[in-house]
């Protein structure tokens, strides 16, 4: 593992031998394997290796997840203006685009702990500002957390305790496609003798996927529907009942008082109820509010008996962007080292504003997970440091493909839940450097400039 | 490299070393013997009049994991007024009562510490910990893995395991996390909370296990004592800050039957329930039984005024308590199956009568504690206060006038329901190095530091004396740091990554059956991967894993 500060020629000898040294890891099963990309991290993947590296899943698993471990392997060097170049070039261009650059964002930042240990170093070095590419989505808890706090809960908890599920405005499986197996109809749990008898009840949203909420022996979720953009007064509503306030209106969005006074009957009567939800469904302006309704819901549930809260993220992961930045600097993404020192603005260092307003000179895009999430299109500057199976409309100023964590290089990955924290094995060999090399080299050369 | 220390005053308890003007050596790390007189002294400092000390070790800080995390992201308003900026040795960063990695790496050294350990690492939560704490620059550290309400450990107690399957587990549980001790938090009451009890003392069953926290303190302190760990089991006690606690407190240092045990915070642990607003100091009681009960040591967990932020795996207190944040947030978690957490912000104010009445509580148990082998000085940081107020806390221990001074600004009805006013002892210089160094070692077990024998490592702080503690504590003169010197005039001029310290007592490896079936049954994760392992803290070149002697199965002895 190079260490930081390592400068462009050690980086190219260190390659070289890497390279001259590696030979594809022997054919063979691995067990115990988790998608880094997808927030749950189920870490039940068993993968077959061959003696050219390509991988196999044997689970049953989403395309997505598929998609990620057998992707066949094409060559992919860095490039300059999607000219193929050498590492050393590509990383020089950079620096050359960061050290003229007044105010440079490091967005995306699709990666794992130790590539973001990278991040924090490059962008307290540049000045730069960072943000993620699902920060629209996960603000909106973090903003809840600033705000107010919570009371949530983790997977196993659930797994183990919920006998009320109530999910808001999303089916959860559009994000999170193993959600219902995983947790809610695993056979066994250690505080329920049957875990069938668990009660699903979705609020909130149109034409969902409610079917994986039916319980394996064929009893269906109930549903309550209403326009997503509703939501906020449903959840109002609901939360006024639970709380005893006067409350006259007979229907809202749609939805019977009735069914809510139902509703909250239930939740009262739950010994553990868990209040789901998606930061990425909630698409409503200023949703963290209709969150911070929720958790008032189960707030004034915890005075008489027990509920939490459990928001879903974590995807291309965000989770472990906002932790590491968090420790290293004080504050989540949407904050900058242009002062000299970590400032944050929720609202000001969000990336569609920052290049919309031409307020940033430069761009680096990290995307280590799927190819498909290119950088927003802008007139800035853009370096891509990415999936080699990454494919632009417009060619970035530079593109370096990386070894991906968790199938390239070893790493460690946040789970959606915040409390898990789960290794990433490397299950093959590469020739290509990790996130952390290419930064720290950049780093390196800035500070030598 | 061989450097020497010339001619300071030297305070170095584990030796009996009380100010006597001597000479250190120090070559690639260590502290070594005087050399011979053709050897080339590489560098020297001239201490002559300066007070040198071991390098402090904080026995007790919440550092690294998932609450502390939590408490860095609820309080962006209270990092704003701290920034930290780049200076050439060290990045930026911010940070007052939950500061970032970096910045607590750097304070700490900047007093003169060297090592802090993490009293609450949740083993599902292991690798964030210690990802966390291996960011935290110079200063080495590790972890009291926090275990008694997870579920595995309370299905062996109400399947009634022998004690040799406990203790396997408990051995088990310290290698996945790469910890150094034991910590049980609110013994049983985490988990108790999660079916809905709001409360559980000493003797009061779990509803669904029926296991007393008794059986559970009994169990764990037996297991620490039986695998030869040094560290005795660390215990954060049933009903935190409830009036009347100080009888749970009493009745726990009984409840262990003898067996070494260290009760942390003691001052959350203190409090009566006399006077009219029926809230009043246990301190008297607390030292007395302290002073006579050779098996218990403890920390005070000191509140100092101001704005700080509680954060503990105690979710059942810190969920009753969170109507009292301020700012009025907080976030509280039920874990894995493992444990909890609460992260309430909270300003301590001096005209308040309990906040107030909790300070002059600690500083009595602090003067009233006559051993101070047994007795470490921390605010529990940052529940009490921020650990950067730990000059502050000196200078009110050494210096009586001034500790009357502040007493006599507090709330008047606190006032009067403390004796702290008529107790004349100050701490010596020889007594604080005993709390903050030499018995911090002993307690944590870390073998090689808190002293200046030969063999220990080099890390050494210096400070210039000055009657003005807090001054004197806040800025030394030099701190080496395994041999480097990394602060001088109490700023950092150079920083290191500090290691881990762990202790991996022997056990049978059968265990593992039972728990990976638990695991596929009822987690969400393959135990595998909660394992830690030493390469992942070492990777980044950050510092080693060292693992301290354990001395393997023993009798009980007490």
């Amino acid at each position: 593992m190079p260490d930081q500060g390592m400068d462009l020629e050690e980086l190219n000898s260190f390659r070289m031998e890497n390279m001259t040294q590696s030979t594809n890891f022997p054919a063979g099963t691995i067990e115990a394997v988790a998608f880094p990309g997808e927030g749950l991290l189920s870490d039940d993947l068993v993968i077959s290796r061959d003696s050219d590296g390509n991988l196999a899943l044997q689970n049953q698993a989403c395309s997505k997840t598929t998609a990620f471990f057998e992707r066949p392997r094409t060559p992919s060097s860095p490039q300059i203006a999607g000219k193929p170049t050498e590492l050393g070039a590509a990383i020089a261009k950079v620096v050359e685009l960061f050290s003229q650059s007044r105010h440079p964002l490091i967005s995306g930042l699709a990666t794992d702990v130790y590539g973001m240990r990278a991040v924090m170093n490059l962008a307290e070095t540049a000045g730069a500002t960072i943000d993620h590419m699902n920060s629209k989505s996960s603000m909106k808890n973090l903003l809840v957390i600033q705000n107010s706090g919570w009371y949530v809960t983790t997977l196993s908890e659930v797994k183990n305790r919920v006998d009320l599920l109530l999910v808001i405005g999303t089916d959860v499986v559009s994000y999170f496609p193993r959600f219902f197996d995983r947790v809610i109809w695993n056979k066994e749990a250690m505080f329920t003798d049957n875990t069938d008898a668990r009660e699903i009840v979705y609020l909130g949203g149109r034409d969902l996927n409610t079917a994986p909420g039916t319980s394996p022996s064929g009893r269906k979720p109930d549903v309550l529907p209403c326009d997503l953009d509703r939501i906020p007064e449903v959840l109002a509503a609901l939360r006024a009942i639970i709380s005893g306030k006067p409350f006259l209106a007979t229907e809202v969005a749609g939805i019977a008082t009735a069914d809510l006074e139902k509703l909250a009957e239930r939740l009262k009567a739950a010994k553990y109820s868990v209040i789901a939800w998606t930061g990425s469904a909630l698409d409503f302006p200023h949703a963290e509010l209709s969150i911070q309704t929720i958790t008032g819901i189960v707030e004034h549930l915890n005075k008489t008996t027990r509920s939490a809260g459990l928001p879903l993220s974590g995807n291309d992961g965000d989770v472990t962007a906002y932790n590491v930045s968090t420790w290293i600097s004080g504050y989540p993404f949407r904050s900058s080292y242009r002062r000299g020192y970590p400032d944050y603005d929720p609202y000001h260092y969000e990336t569609s504003a920052l290049l919309a307003e031409g307020e940033v000179d430069a761009l680096i895009w990290i995307n280590s997970f799927n190819p498909e999430r290119v950088p927003p299109a802008s007139k800035t500057p853009t370096v891509v440091i990415g999936h080699p199976a990454m494919q632009f409309e417009q060619p970035p100023a530079v593109f370096i493909p990386i070894a991906i964590p968790g199938l390239e290089a070893s790493g460690a990955q946040f789970r959606s839940d915040s409390s898990v924290t789960l290794p990433l094995k490397k299950l093959r060999a590469t020739e290509l450097p990790t996130l952390g090399d290419v930064l720290s080299a950049i780093e390196a050369a800035l500070k030598a400039a | 490299m061989l450097i020497k220390l010339t001619g300071g005053r030297v305070y170095d308890p584990a030796h009996n070393i009380d100010g006597r003007v001597m000479d250190i050596y120090v070559r690639d790390g260590r502290i070594v013997e005087r050399p011979n007189d053709a050897e080339t002294i590489d560098q020297e400092y001239d201490l002559r009049g300066k007070v040198v000390m071991a390098g402090a070790i904080d026995m007790h800080t919440h550092i690294g994991g998932g609450k502390v995390n939590i408490a860095r992201l609820m309080l962006p308003e209270d990092h704003r007024a701290s920034p930290a900026v780049h200076t050439d040795a060290c990045r930026s960063g911010c940070g007052h009562a939950a500061p970032s990695t970096l910045t607590t790496g750097y304070r700490y050294a900047e007093m003169g510490y060297t090592a802090g350990f993490e009293p609450a690492l949740s083993p599902v939560n292991a690798r964030q910990s210690h990802l966390e704490m291996c960011d935290t620059p110079i200063i080495d550290k590790g972890g009291y893995a926090m275990i008694g309400s997870d579920d595995f450990f309370l299905r062996m107690l109400a399947a009634k395991q022998d004690q040799n399957a406990i203790n396997d587990y408990v051995a088990w549980i310290l290698h996945a996390s790469q910890a150094i001790g034991i910590k049980v938090v609110n013994p049983g009451g985490i988990n108790a909370f999660k079916f809905n009890q709001r409360a559980l003392n000493l003797d009061e069953e779990n509803i669904h296990y029926k296991v007393t926290p008794r059986e559970v303190l009994q169990s764990l302190t037996r297991a620490v004592y039986e695998l030869g760990i040094a560290h005795p089991l660390h215990v954060h006690g049933n009903n935190l800050g409830v009036p009347g606690n100080v009888e749970t407190t009493l009745k726990t240092m009984g409840a262990v039957e003898g067996y070494p045990v260290h009760l942390t915070h003691i001052q959350f642990h203190s409090y009566g329930t006399e006077g009219d607003r029926k809230f009043s100091s246990g301190a008297a009681a607390i030292a007395e039984a302290l002073n006579k009960h050779k098996n218990v040591s403890a920390d005070v967990g000191q509140i100092l005024f101001g704005q700080t932020v509680t954060a503990s795996g105690d979710n059942m207190r810190q969920f009753a308590n969170s109507g009292h944040g301020s700012p009025r947030k907080s976030v509280l978690m039920d874990i894995e199956c493992d444990s909890g957490c609460g992260v309430v912000p909270f300003k301590y104010k001096d005209q308040n009568f309990v906040n107030a009445l909790q300070w002059a509580i600690g500083l009595e148990i602090f003067l009233l504690t006559e051993d101070p082998w047994r007795i470490f000085l921390t605010t529990d940081h940052p529940n009490g206060a921020p650990f950067t107020s730990y000059p502050h806390l000196i200078r009110l221990l050494m210096d009586k006038s001034f500790r009357n001074d502040m007493f006599a600004k507090l709330n008047l009805d606190a006032q009067a329901m403390s004796t702290l006013s008529g107790i004349e002892r100050e701490y010596s210089l020889y007594e604080i190095a005993i709390m903050t160094r030499a018995g911090a070692a002993k307690l944590v077990g870390l073998h090689d530091r808190g002293h200046l024998g030969v063999g220990a490592g080099a890390d050494i702080t210096v400070y210039t004396d000055n009657a003005d503690r807090e001054a004197m504590f806040a800025k030394p003169d030099y701190v080496f740091k395994d041999g480097q010197l990394v602060v001088r005039n109490g700023q950092v001029v150079k920083v290191t990554w500090g290691s881990t310290h762990t202790v991996k007592p022997e056990f049978d490896r059968g265990i593992e059956k039972d728990l990976k079936k638990y695991f596929d049954t009822y987690h969400t994760m393959n135990m595998e991967n909660f394992k830690v392992s030493a390469a992942e803290l070492e990777e980044d070149g950050r510092g080693h894993v060292i693992v301290q002697e354990s001395k393997g199965r023993r009798e009980k002895t007490a």
